[in-house]
């Protein structure tokens, strides 16, 4: 996981490496002062001498400068380092998430990517300042401090490591319990967010049963609930200042009481007791300091493994040697095919697929849900790989061809189908980035999309919203056959694509289809049984197998199922949720 | 002499250095109001805990102040002498030591009151914002996002809990530090206090710069961050179409594009932000060595009995003095953030909640002696409860469902109607179907029924009694709803079917299952009835959702019944069997159905046409199809060619 991330920070090793040593140097003259001051009070005050005060201040402020300018090339490089560490992280995942296979995009959720290209590594820029910058700086504070005192005086700098030692015991027993405790909170208060999520989303439901005072009551037991386990960690955690203060305080009065013997029997100075005073909170601050950056760090570490997972993922498709990089015909042929999402499911998902299309034919696809229609083409374009058998596209196995040559003749209309911001003209153009403006309308015609494009103000250059909000349903439908058919593909299919255009539309789109691009294969997966009888041939999906694959009358003369479907629909291919006119 | 232990943050997500400062309107109002909610449980927590605070800043002073006397008074006259005597030392630090006991245990005291006082506010602050939220009308539900109400219960509250457990006493701290310590410096010496405010000037002067700077480029890296985060939302869920049309190569090269400019600024941002560090360390530490110099002087010459036991603790001061300088201004950030948050907090606690004026309630009923008589008990029968203010009388009217609108006219604004002069009539029992466009207002009309919105003009009447003198909570009892997107909630199947009815038993559970056609496949689930739903029964099919859904409001035994495209997303073979449940479901019931597929509706008692907010046609199918107008149409899958108004 680690060298995973690493690896992403290439040119920002340099500023990764200089940060901790910029922190190093302000360190070093941060420390210095103490000992500077102490020989100013021994030398210059008790001594008598204004030349020396004089001499060493100056040397005292060219420190605390060389300190500045240590510390702001220290902000400088460890920013850069964590920024650019943040960018390269987040251009990795981009990267490979394009590469995904359908199968890697399963894998993951579609929030669960963008969390971790967001939320997690701003998380990690974070945590990689916060270790570049303070877990340098703290433990050389304390260590620096550290041995100055005992140059100064071991008896005295003793007394420190002690308090040390002890306030480190203390750190570990109080946060090893607390995080405990906190993570069990935390998990209590996602799952009360979850129930206020549940109620914003079901409010219609609560309130049709009247169920206000239930939830009040639910949500007021968790809310105590977590009133309770809140308290009782952070209970433990409020006795963490307090004893580091009295630790702090213990120490000052123990250095003052023999650091006053030492003095007087003139084993140590009055200058080196007040540098050891200013050092002793160099010395405990520090360590509390370390303690914060591990809990930080540790914190970040479910963010870096989700990074790592992005980036390790490995598609699990790939192009193949020597690649076929022309498509014959639109013939499609499955062999013997066996597909499972998942290789190690018992049942898998299509069983024994035979299919011989021929190209140019227009084939119908009918199946209740689950069925696996999608499942079936989603392997003509080799979004997914048969796991036996095999699926031939003209005449040769999809597997041999490149696949960016396959997937532009095989256009697939997506059942789950995205529009991008951008104008129509824009989105139209993913089919074909030189397409013409008559290319763009003439696919629209076909796909039925110019007659409310043509009404809209500005359109062609209509401006989509994310996620095509401003497109009712069946505009979009039309908007994404339009853009597949640009691409001018051999074969074409539509997976559920006309489901929320109306029956009359549907009809014309078919009729277009028939008459403009004969010689393109055309596969129509649809619910309704209007859609798909008038193809020459239609298949009937069956719990992932091939139930009939026929004319629409020999099926209805021999396959129960999709005469039962047909029955269910009869005297009633109409469809009361017909798309909204513009 | 020590310097202030100041509080380390742990990681979180609060203000950084060098962030803008959000704008806030009546800040001191909004404060105010958090404060009035803070006292009003935990006054005495509250008083304790400031005096905890001062007395642990005093005692922190005090102890600095001792380094001088040590120095001055028990060390140097010390030296030289034959037989020192440490025995006033011993007392002095004797002394030093219970005020520093004191100190720590205060300062102990504070942060353990704390945990309840800002975990106990914030309990009350959930508990409010909920119970409010589930008053409020459907609307504030239209008209504000998911995402934002949610925010406000994790964001907004969390940056509550930090303002009132660590910015506001952290804030209290400094004032009372920067106070003391100001008061001890100049008892210690007057010319060394000027040379360190004129110090504390330079750095906040600096400081200021580099924040100004920084504010503009966190701004900047805001934007930075929403255009990239957008960019990545909207390829990662497309990621399938990016795929299809082999667009990766152009979806990289934009992101390489909005991901460059974001480094530019974060980077920008995080270097100023950064370097505020340095300056105030080092910034300080120059100050630090300006007064030594200066004291130092002063000292070896013994200006106005200044001594080294002086020197040595007005250096500790002035380390210790610009340090809350510099943080009032973070805390003060992290205080307007919080009350920017609470301002939402107290938005939605202000909106209005739904009002309700209707008195007519829903009794169970029995007959005794032909007379209506409330029961107390269920008896399957139900009476409307009018209680008459007039002549202070109570009658009853048997409850049979019968819903007409007169001349309905509704807009969820006053500026833009949606619908217009709906009138109808569905007797008990019978079985209304809605059919139309989307947005032709179908879902509208049933949303009407139960109250989730007020009529502009018109009447709607339930059983002749007009519904705005119906309690709502009594309306709604007795309407069953089954909606399109099916939300079940967090808890076992049983608990589910059980939310139409709490106080069902066992037997009627599986008896409203096995009505909904649910049964079977409840039981074949891994713990039949008690298998846990989690994430709005993700683990659940579609169909299946929609039949526990149906089981729900099979329990409830509503007299009318509302089906909204309850099939809507279910494959014909399957709502087969969603029908079959439907079916006996709607048998005796008055029941308004929306339905997609019209063959659902082919059977009804009345079929209702709309088209953009009115009624074009009504009637039974075969009235409807003899008439070859709009039903005809879309039953027929013609396009329609004359235009029907």
């Amino acid at each position: 996981m680690i060298k995973t991330l690493a690896a992403q920070l290439k040119e920002f090793k340099l500023p990764s490496i200089l940060t901790p040593f910029c922190m190093i140097g302000e360190v070093v003259c941060e420390m210095i002062i103490p000992v500077l001051m102490g020989n100013i009070v021994d030398y210059g005050i008790n001594g008598g001498d204004m030349g020396y005060i004089l001499k060493t201040g100056i040397v005292m402020i060219l420190v605390a400068i060389l300190g500045l300018i240590s510390g702001c090339l220290g902000a400088y490089f460890g920013s850069k380092a964590s920024t650019g560490f943040a960018r390269n992280l987040r251009k990795a995942m981009f990267d490979n998430i394009q590469k995904y296979s359908f199968a890697n995009i399963d894998k993951f959720s579609t929030s669960g990517l963008v969390t971790r290209l967001t939320t997690d590594v701003t998380n990690i820029q974070n945590a990689y300042m916060m270790m570049l910058r303070m877990a340098m700086r703290a433990p050389a504070s304390m260590i620096i401090a550290m041995v100055m005192s005992f140059i100064i005086s071991p008896r005295l700098a003793t007394i420190y490591l002690c308090a040390v030692i002890f306030l480190g015991l203390i750190i570990v027993l109080l946060m090893g319990t607390t995080t405990k405790y906190f993570k069990q909170v935390f998990e209590k208060y996602d799952a009360l967010n979850e129930s206020v999520q549940e109620n914003v989303s079901a409010i219609r439901v609560v309130k049709s049963y009247v169920r206000e005072e239930h939830e009040n009551t639910k949500f007021a037991k968790a809310a105590e609930n977590i009133y309770m386990m809140f308290v009782k960690a952070e209970k433990r955690m409020s006795y963490m200042m307090p004893i580091n203060m009295a630790t702090v305080y213990a120490c000052i009065l123990l250095i003052s009481w023999m650091g006053a013997h030492m003095i007087v029997s003139d084993t140590l100075t009055t200058g080196n007791l007040m540098s050891l005073l200013t050092y002793c909170m160099n010395i405990l601050m520090s360590l509390m300091m370390l303690s914060m950056i591990f809990v930080m760090i540790t914190m970040s570490q479910a963010s870096a493994k989700r990074i790592a997972e992005v980036i390790e993922e490995k598609s699990t498709l790939s192009n193949p040697e020597n690649p076929v990089m022309e498509v014959k015909d639109g013939s499609i042929k499955f062999n013997n095919a066996y597909f499972a999402y998942n290789k190690d499911s018992k049942e898998p998902v299509l069983k024994n697929i035979n299919l011989d299309i021929k190209s140019g034919e227009t084939i119908g696809i009918i199946g209740g849900t689950g069925s696996a229609k999608s499942s079936l083409v989603n392997l003509i374009s080799r979004l997914y790989d048969v796991t036996d058998g095999s699926v031939e596209v003209g005449g040769i196995d999809v597997r041999k061809y490149d696949m960016e040559v396959l997937r532009n003749q095989v256009s697939v209309v997506l059942q789950k189908n995205v529009l991008f911001s951008g104008t129509i003209l824009e989105n139209l153009r993913w089919g074909d980035k030189e397409a013409t403006d008559e290319e763009c309308k003439r696919a629209c015609q076909l796909a039925c999309a110019d007659e409310f494009i043509d009404r809209m103000p500005d359109g062609y250059d209509t401006y989509i919203e994310q996620g095509g909000n401003n497109v009712s349903g069946g505009q979009k439908q039309r908007l994404c056959i339009a853009r597949a058919l640009l691409k001018k593909p051999k074969i074409l299919i539509l997976d559920d694509s006309t489901s929320a255009v109306d029956t009359a539309t549907d009809a014309k789109i078919r009729k277009a289809f028939a008459e403009e691009i004969p010689d393109t294969t055309k596969l129509i997966i649809a619910q309704r049984i209007s859609s798909v009888q008038n193809c020459d041939r239609i298949i009937v999906m069956d719990n992932g197998q091939i139930n009939g694959f026929d004319t629409h009358e020999n099926l209805l003369n021999n396959n129960d199922i999709y005469r039962e479907v047909y029955e269910s629909q009869t005297g009633s291919s109409g469809d009361a949720d017909f798309d909204e006119k513009v | 002499m020590a310097e202030k232990v100041k509080e380390i943050k742990g990681p979180g997500n609060g203000p950084r250095r060098g962030m803008p400062r959000p704008k806030v309107e009546n800040p001191m109002k909004l404060f105010k109001r958090i404060m009035g909610y803070v006292f009003k449980y935990y006054a005495v927590h509250m008083v304790i805990i400031v005096a905890c605070i001062f007395i642990s800043v005093l005692a922190n002073v005090q102890g600095t102040l001792f380094t001088k006397t040590l120095i001055d008074s028990y060390i140097t006259p010390l030296i030289g002498v034959a037989d020192p005597d440490y025995g006033p030392l011993k007392n002095a630090i004797f002394r030093v030591a219970v005020f520093y006991g004191i100190g720590a245990f205060s300062s102990f005291l504070q942060s353990r009151l704390m945990v309840n006082v800002s975990q106990g506010t914030l309990m009350r602050m959930r508990k409010d914002l909920f119970t409010h939220m589930e008053s409020l009308p459907i609307k504030y539900f239209d008209t504000n996002s998911h995402g934002d109400i949610m925010s406000i219960y994790t964001n907004d509250i969390d940056t509550l809990r930090q303002m009132i457990s660590q910015s506001i006493p952290q804030l209290l701290n400094s004032a009372i530090t920067i106070v003391s310590i100001f008061i001890s410096m100049v008892m210690l010496s007057i010319p060394l206090t000027i040379v360190t405010l004129i110090m504390v000037g330079v750095i906040l002067f600096c400081s200021a710069k580099a924040t100004a700077a920084s504010g503009k480029n966190f701004i900047a890296q805001q934007k930075n961050l929403g255009a990239v985060n957008g960019y990545i939302e909207e390829m990662v869920t497309g990621q399938k179409v990016v795929k299809v049309f082999c667009h990766e190569e152009e979806a990289v090269k934009k992101f390489d594009e909005l991901n460059e400019e974001l480094y530019q600024s974060a980077f920008k941002a995080n270097t100023y932000s950064g370097i505020l560090g340095p300056i105030n360390t080092q910034l300080g530490n120059t100050s630090y060595v300006v007064c030594a110099i200066f004291g130092g002087a002063l000292a070896l010459n013994s200006v106005a009995g200044f001594t080294v036991g002086g020197l040595a603790s007005f250096l500790t001061f002035n380390k210790n003095f610009s340090m809350p300088i510099n943080q009032v201004s973070m805390q003060f950030n992290s205080i307007i953030m919080a009350l920017a948050g609470a301002d939402r907090i107290f938005k939605l606690l202000d909106e209005q909640p739904e009002t309700d004026d209707g008195y007519v309630m829903l009794v169970n009923s029995e007959m005794k002696d032909g007379q209506i008589v409330e029961a107390d008990h269920h008896t399957g029968h139900w009476a409307w409860k009018h209680y008459h203010k007039a002549d202070n009388t109570t009658t009853y009217q048997p409850m049979e469902g019968d819903v007409t609108f007169n001349g309905v006219d509704f807009g969820y604004t006053d500026e833009k109607m949606v619908l217009h002069d709906i009138v109808l009539h569905a007797k008990p029992g019978q079985k209304i179907a809605l059919v139309g466009s989307t947005g032709a207002g179908k879902t509208t009309i049933t949303n009407l029924i139960n109250r989730f919105y007020d009529i502009q003009d018109g009447k709607i009447r339930y059983d002749n009694i007009n519904i705005n003198k119906i309690k709502k909570k009594d309306l709604r009892l007795s309407l069953g709803v089954v909606l399109q997107d099916t939300h079940l909630f967090t808890g076992t199947v049983k608990e589910n079917i059980m939310y139409g009815k709490l106080n069902a038993t066992d037997e009627e559970v599986v008896a409203a299952a096995k009505l909904a056609n649910a049964d079977g496949f409840i039981r074949r689930l891994p713990d039949g009835y008690d298998t846990m739903l989690t994430g709005d029964g993700a683990n659940l099919s579609q169909g299946q959702r929609q039949l526990l859904a149906i089981a729900r409001a099979a329990i409830a035994d509503p007299p009318v019944l509302i089906l909204d495209e309850a099939t809507s997303s279910i494959d014909t073979r399957t709502e087969k069997i969603v029908q079959e449940g439907m079916d006996k479901l709607m048998h005796g019931r008055t029941t308004f159905v929306i339905a997609h597929r019209l063959s659902t509706v082919k059977n009804s008692d009345c079929i209702i046409v709309l088209e953009q907010g009115r009624i074009v046609e009504m009637g039974n199918h075969d009235e409807l199809i003899a008439k070859k107008q709009r039903y005809y149409q879309l039953y027929t899958g013609n396009k329609p060619e004359m235009v029907t108004a």
